[in-house]
This record gives structure tokens, sequence and C-alpha cells, in this order.
């Protein structure tokens, strides 16, 4: 028997046109919650499933268990082997996708309307009875070693650990989450077991199906699939404190561009002001070809292929960060045109034309990422990450258009900071004011 | 030649079969722009794509670079709009657009919610024929474009290793040369050389518009007319014919170290036939090749051998790009794991390939591979730009519509026969190129803080 508990006809109004996506909460006889969509036109089913903890969870002297542990799922599970996992799933035409973070560990999964049963019954060993055989543990470590050994010989990877080992220090965020050569390597079958006890558990588990599947389906299939995991986890560890102060790190390297990484501390999703703090981002680096950064490094110095910038909403900690590649003959250049547009930021916020403008894309933009099975059961899970009301597209819009160019100057001067701004620059830079 | 009231030729291609369940219409406009349509009515979103039949492998002598450079150039104004005006105005729709460049096509496309189509296509049409590029703007574009290479390039050994290992294989025809083109010739492209192919090239009878989402079919026609059906054809427009490969004689090899290598490997480029319209058969059995050889490393051939039974490989793989105007490649690639030389991978690569070609396709694999083609079609269905991207990429490159739509039955219909004589076919060392990835002894890449 499937109680629903709530259900919520979303009219999502997107601007211009009309999009609508109905989005049922729906709870399985054993307790499960998941958002569900049906829809039937393609007959087959998107399930995300996301595992809050993730390497987060990882102890202190096993970073990288989770990573590994997370790889090792499809590489042998209750009575078949890797290769015999593997043709079970060909055979079925189904596939699950397995994505360690540093806040979760993501399952993807789809599988054709003709097999759902075997498919779930597939991704229930992977999921509750992986074996770790020595073999396979051998043969996916050297892999995640060698991805560590190539990180540390990337230009971006370089900068990118440089900036959270220094910004977070203490916490696990300072390190990947593939953890370190010398922590893998010692990595014993103990502590794969002990990972996958504590990544994967009910009670941090979200969950969105969208696609050829009814609601007494998905409850049904959801207590098969999920009822055999652990009900807790340990405790999720503490906040972890943004702790780079502003100026450079340089980190020499050999090649024709130098590639910054730059940021400071953010603000969290649930803070009244992040909209407001949303919108500054979208003109001051967002991603787009007309951000400020973007014309000022681009379009009119020609310095750059792209720069971008974004609010980094993690579940222990926030950012503002950013990353560039230009010409190490101009490095110092790109820092000081990005510290000036800081400042600007900071001093004068933005104007009613650019809030008008940016608010007009956001809105516009909002609905059209609900566009397929599976990109829509991705964005159902991140909101019940967030802790979003399951209304929530259909205030979305609102918020962003509730923002004020007063509202825009008064976050930009409080949040946007010159003194906590912090670069950290991999290559051969030129024209640094004064390195660290 | 103005066509007012053009009489548009209109073929209707839906098929039940649950291999192409997508509902597609093509025709074609009397200037000769080819229109495809492909309707998904799940959520209020169209993709508006035009693709130009021309790209790298089209480009003059010494001018490598060209036709990216202009893809980034169209971005610019028109007679009618300022620079970036055509960006911000999709923008201004909630809408995202980009372009891309290849060796066979250039493609625009924008994503926008589907009442705006009209918008996008006023746009398009605006800048297939009214292009205005101003010196100083085209100038520090190429700065962009030298650091979009200085970033994708340079800043990868394994791109420099393509680059090396591409100019190889093709000994005469353009696809040799790098799609963002070699440096130095991307550092000499003038306004002139821009604007000189653009008008060479950019015209309807030149192009493919392909929209997919939420629309109807006649719209779309309404539409297409209104905005492109004015331009007129460009009867100047060079035949497509490109410098062919002469008979390959003689394998070539080459090792490049970078200091940026961690993990050595080997790759070998085979040149490989190309689908052809209405001969799609080889290719098909060298998609399915390279699928059984190296797809999933748990059950594909090289992965067995290699990663799980013999464990001298890190990684092991088969790629065969199957869409192309002329003929393209077939490559394998090997990471040994630490300890292993590249000689003992490369002869235990080639080992496993000559036990495969005595040995035979193990039917049981073959049919799962069949299946997951099949079912692949239903997942596809799932993402109307990847589908509007294989209409668009195969019109470009030669193929029709019909065999677009009959690419999965040619993929279900293949044997094991057929991929035996596609694999003995491709498997010739003469035609070959084999590179070695090792790491230069170099401890400027090392890292360590100032």
């Amino acid at each position: 028997m499937l109680r629903i508990l709530s259900f919520v006809a979303t009219l999502l109004i997107a601007l211009p046109a009309q999009a609508q996506i109905d989005i049922r909460e729906v709870e399985s006889p054993g307790g499960i919650t998941a958002w569900l969509v049906e829809e039937h036109s393609i007959p087959f089913v998107a399930l995300e499933l996301r595992f809050g903890g993730g390497a987060n969870v990882d102890e202190e002297g096993a970073r990288g268990a989770v990573n590994l542990m997370t790889g090792l799922l499809e590489e042998g599970a209750g009575d078949l082997d890797a290769a015999g996992f593997a043709i079970a799933a060909e055979e079925l035409a189904a596939s699950f996708r397995f994505s360690p973070g540093h806040d979760a560990v993501s399952v993807s999964a789809r599988f054709l309307t003709e097999n759902p049963d075997e498919a779930v019954a597939l991704l229930r060993l992977a999921l509750v009875e992986p074996r770790f055989d020595p073999e396979a543990v051998e043969r996916v470590r050297g892999q995640v070693l060698a991805g560590i050994r190539s990180d540390r010989v990337r230009a971006t990877a370089i900068a990118a650990q440089e900036f959270n080992a220094r910004a977070f220090e203490g916490h696990p965020y300072a390190a990947p989450i593939e953890g370190t050569e010398e922590s893998v390597a010692a990595l014993t079958r103990e502590d794969l077991l002990r990972a996958h006890e504590w990544a994967l558990t009910r009670d941090r588990l979200h969950v969105a199906a969208v696609g050829d599947i009814t609601a007494e389906e998905l409850g049904d299939l959801l207590d098969r699939l999920l009822g055999d995991l652990p009900a807790s986890a340990p405790p999720a560890p503490g906040e972890a404190e943004f702790s780079l102060a502003a100026g450079e790190t340089v980190i020499p390297f050999g090649a024709p561009q130098s590639v910054i990484v730059f940021g400071q501390p953010g603000l969290d999703f649930d803070d009244p002001d992040y909209f407001a703090a949303f919108v500054m981002n979208e003109v001051l680096g967002g991603g787009r070809f007309s951000t400020r950064l973007m014309r000022e490094l681009r379009e009119t110095r020609g310095l750059t292929y792209g720069v971008g910038t974004a609010l980094i909403s993690r579940d222990h900690a926030n950012a503002l960060m950013g990353q560039v590649s230009v010409p190490n003959a101009r490095a110092g250049e790109a820092v000081e045109l990005i510290r000036q547009e800081w400042a600007r930021m900071a001093e004068q916020g933005i104007t009613a034309e650019e809030l008008e403008r940016t608010q007009t894309f956001l809105t516009g933009a909002y609905p059209l990422r609900f566009d397929g099975n599976a990109n829509i059961a991705q964005i159902l899970v991140s909101m019940q990450a967030e802790g979003m009301p399951i209304d929530y597209p259909n205030t979305r819009n609102e918020r962003v258009m509730a923002v004020t160019v007063e509202d825009v100057q008064r976050v930009a001067a409080e949040l946007l900071s010159l003194d906590r701004l912090h670069f950290v620059i991999v290559g051969q830079p030129e024209g640094l004011a004064a390195a660290e | 030649m103005m066509a007012k009231f053009a009489a548009v030729f209109m073929a209707v291609l839906f098929c039940a079969l649950p291999l192409r369940a997508q509902e597609v219409t093509s025709f074609t406009l009397d200037n000769g722009l080819d229109v495809v349509v492909i309707e998904d009515h799940r959520a209020p979103v169209v993709v508006h794509m035009v693709w130009y039949r021309v790209g790298a492998a089209d480009e003059p002598p010494g001018k490598s670079g060209i036709a990216h450079f202009l893809e980034h150039l169209m971005f610019k104004g028109t007679e009618t709009r300022a620079s970036g005006e055509f960006s911000a105005t999709v923008e201004a729709q909630g809408g995202r657009d980009n372009a891309f460049t290849s060796w066979d096509y250039t493609g625009y496309f924008q994503r926008v919610a589907a009442d705006r189509l009209d918008l996008m296509m006023e746009m398009e049409a605006d800048r297939m024929v009214n292009l205005r590029l101003p010196e100083a703007e085209v100038l520090t574009e190429r700065d962009v474009v030298l650091e979009e290479r200085n970033q994708v390039v340079e800043g990868s050994p394994g791109a420099i290793f393509r680059e090396i290992q591409r100019a190889a294989l093709f000994m005469n025809h353009p696809y040799r040369a790098p799609i963002i083109g070699w440096r130095d010739e991307i550092a000499a492209l003038t306004p002139e050389d821009a604007v000189a192919f653009y008008d060479a090239h950019y015209a309807p009878n030149n192009a493919i518009l392909v929209v997919a989402g939420a629309v109807e079919p006649e719209d779309v026609r309404e539409l297409a007319q209104a905005h492109y059906g004015p331009i007129p054809a460009n009867a100047a427009l060079p035949p497509r014919t490109r410098p062919q490969e002469p008979v390959h004689r003689a394998e070539r090899r080459f090792t490049y170290a970078d200091a940026r290598v961690s993990e050595p490997y080997v790759s070998r480029s085979y040149l490989a036939p190309n689908r052809r319209s209405r001969a799609q058969e080889e290719a098909a059995a060298l998609t399915v090749l390279a699928e059984l050889l190296g797809g999933n490393p748990a059950t594909s051939v090289l992965g067995q051998a290699l990663q799980f039974q013999e464990q001298v490989a890190l990684f092991t793989g088969a790629s065969y790009m199957s869409v192309a105007l002329d003929p393209s490649s077939f490559d394998l690639v090997i990471a040994p794991l630490p300890g292993v030389s590249l000689q003992e991978a490369e002869d235990a690569m080639d080992r496993v390939i000559a036990d495969f070609l005595r040995d035979g396709v193990d039917p049981a694999q073959l049919e799962r591979v069949k299946t997951r083609i099949r079912a692949s079609e239903i997942y596809a269905r799932d993402n109307v730009q990847g589908l509007a991207q294989r209409y668009g990429e195969g019109l470009a490159s030669g193929l029709a519509v019909e065999d677009v739509q009959g690419w999965p039955e040619v993929l279900q219909a293949v044997s094991a026969d057929d991929v035996m004589a596609a694999a003995r076919a491709v498997f010739n060392r003469d035609r070959a190129v084999t590179g070695w990835m090792v790491q230069a002894e170099d401890a400027e890449a090392e890292g360590g803080e100032e």
C-alpha cells in the first residue's frame, strides 16, 4: 500500500511559455520518501539517489575510502563478479552511475520499462551487497592512484587543490575526495566496509524518479532497492572555517598560461541575502558572455578564453570562487582587473538596467532547465538536499524578482572584500605586485 | 533570385518502429536551405540550430583556423545589430546560445522557450549574410582564440599528442590540421581572410536548419520561409572536394615527451572508412567493432584480456569516428600499469587484436552490444538536443535524413562476419600511426611553493 503524503501540481510560470510539471511527494510502505514526476511518453525511468555524507564520512587516516568504495560498487556484488555484473547490466540495457562527492554519493540509474524489477534487483546488489574482492580492490585502487598522479601535473587540479587545502585547513574539504597516494595505498578492506556502512544510509537519503512509472510502482521498488541499507550514519563533520586571507600564492609550473583560482568566503543558500548575492554574481562573473569579468578580460582585452565565478554552497562551507587561464606575461594584469571589478561591485553594486537584464535572464532560463527525465530527476534531488519545499519551482522566480538594486548594493558591500580575496596562481606569472 | 512564394517540398519521415519513434520532418526551401524538424512536446523548449557545410577541412592552405575564428566572429555585429547583441538578446529571453566548429561543419545554436523561435530565426538569418567585422574587434578576438588554443591545446599534453598523431595519419587530406588551427597561422589571420571565408561559404544552399522541441513542422516551415527564404542562394558555392589520401605504404611512429604526463600510453590510429549515404554498412560494422573491443572494460575484448585477465593495463579503449565527409580514423589505446613498459603494452594490445582476428566474435557479446544500441535509441529520446546534433552533423557530413533515420537498423543488421571483415580491412599497420606518450625528464612541472 502506498501512502501519498501530498500532491502538488506545480505550475511553472515560465515568463514566455508555460511549463507544467507535476511533482508528487510519495512515501513507500517502508517509509522512504521520494519525489516523482510521471512521464509516460518514453519507456524508461530515470532514478536519482543522493546519499548525504559523501567523503565527509572518511576517517582521518582513511581519506579516499568513500571514493574507492564507490568505485567498487559495480566491480562485483552478490554472486556476480565485475564481469558478471557488467554482463547483467548490458543484457538489461540498464545503466548505473555512481558518483562520489564531498557531501554525498550520488547514484544515477536508467532502466527500461520492460525490465524494472530485474534492473532494480541488480542495482540493489551493487548498493547493498558489494563484494570488494581483493583483485577488484587492487585494480580500482590502481586507477584511483593514476588519477591522483595525473592531477599532480595538471595546472587546474593543482590550483584547485592548493586553494582548498589552504581555505579549508583542518576540515575534510581541504583534501580531494580521492585522498592522497599515501592514504589510498594504505586503505584496507575494513576501511572500505566501514565507508560502505557509513556512506550509504537511509537517514540522509534523497530520491527522485522521473519517467514511465507510477507512484505505487515506485514505492514498491524503493523498498526493495533500499530497504536493506543501514538506517543511520555517523554524525557529519562541523562547519569549515574559510581560513584564507587576502594575497597571492604562486606555484611554479611550466606552461604558456597561468591558471588562476581565486575566491573568498561566500554565504549559505539559507541566508536571506542569498538571492541578492546570486544576482550580483551573475553580473560579476556568472559564466555568461555578458558578465563584467568576461567583458573586461575577454571582450575588451583578449586576455582569456573564459572567466567565471560562482557561489559555492556546500553542506559545511560556502565560498565565492572563480577561475581563469591567462598568458603568463599578463597574469598580473588579470589579477589587478579582477580586484578592480571586485572593488567596483563592492562600492557601487549594479545598475537598474543590469538588474533588470539579469532578472529577465534568470527567470526566463529557469523553466528551460526542466528538460529531460534525467535532468529533472537531478534537479529534484538537489532541491531536496538544499531543503527546498516541493513548491520551490513556483516561488523561485518570485525570489529572483524580489531582489532590488539596493539589496545587491548592500550585500555586495557586506560580502565582497579585497581583504579576503585570495589568488592561487599556477604557472610562470609575471607582473604580480607582491607574491606571498 | 528571390522566392517570395516558394513551393516547399515536404517529406514526412515518421515511422512507428520503436527504433525511431521520434517524429522527424524534413524539407528544403527554394534557396536550398535544408530543414529538419524533430518534435518533442514534453517541455515548451526549442533548440534552434544552423549548421554550415564548411569546417576546418575546407580552409585554404596556410589559413588553418579560419573556420573556427569566423565562428567566434559571428557573435560580433551585423548591419543592424551591435557587437554582442546577438547573445545579449538570447540571454534577455532566458536562453542560451553557443557555437562549435569541426572539420566538416560549423554550427550555431540557441536553446530558448518555444515561442521565441521567431526571434532566433530572424537573428540567425541576419548574420547569415549581414555580418560586419570592425578590424579592432577582429584582432582582439584573435587574441581570445590564441588563448583558447593555449588553454585547450598547449595546456594539455593529450591534445598536443592528438595533433601530432592526426598530422601524421593524414598525409594529404586537410583533416591533418587541427580545427583551432596551427598557432602561427592563427596569429596571421586577418579580417579579410574571415570575410572571404564567410562570403564563400555562408549561404542558405550551404546550410542545414535543425529545429527540435515543442514545435509543429508546419509552423517551422512558415517561419523558416519568412526569415531564411528571402536570402538568395549562392550560385558560386565552391564544390566540396578536398585532397584525398594517397596509398599509405608504411606505418608511421612517434614519441611525444611532456613533463605534464604522469601515466604514459600507446595510441594507434588507423585510417578507416566513414559513413556514406546509402552505404553505411561498413561503418556500422566498425562502430560495433569499437564497442566489442573497447566498450565497457569489464566485458570488452581489450579490457577483459588486459585489465582483468593479464592485468597489464590501467586503461584500454577503442573508438571510431563514423560521421565524417571523408575517411576518418579507428583508434586503439592502452595505458599500462606501473612497471609495464610501453613496448610490452603495445605488444599485448597487438596480441589481443591478433587473437580476436583469429578467434572471431563472441555471439553473446554481439547480442548484448545490439541490445544496448537498441536501448540507446530509447534513452536518446530524452535528449532532444542530442537528436538535433545527429541530424545536423549527419547532413553536414554527406548523409541524408534517411541515412540518419536508418542508422539504428543498419547497426542491428551487422553480423559477426561483417565485423570480422571490417576488422581485417581496418587493422592494417601500413595505414596507421602509432604514438607513445611519455613523461619528459623535466622538473619544471613538479610544483612547490614560492
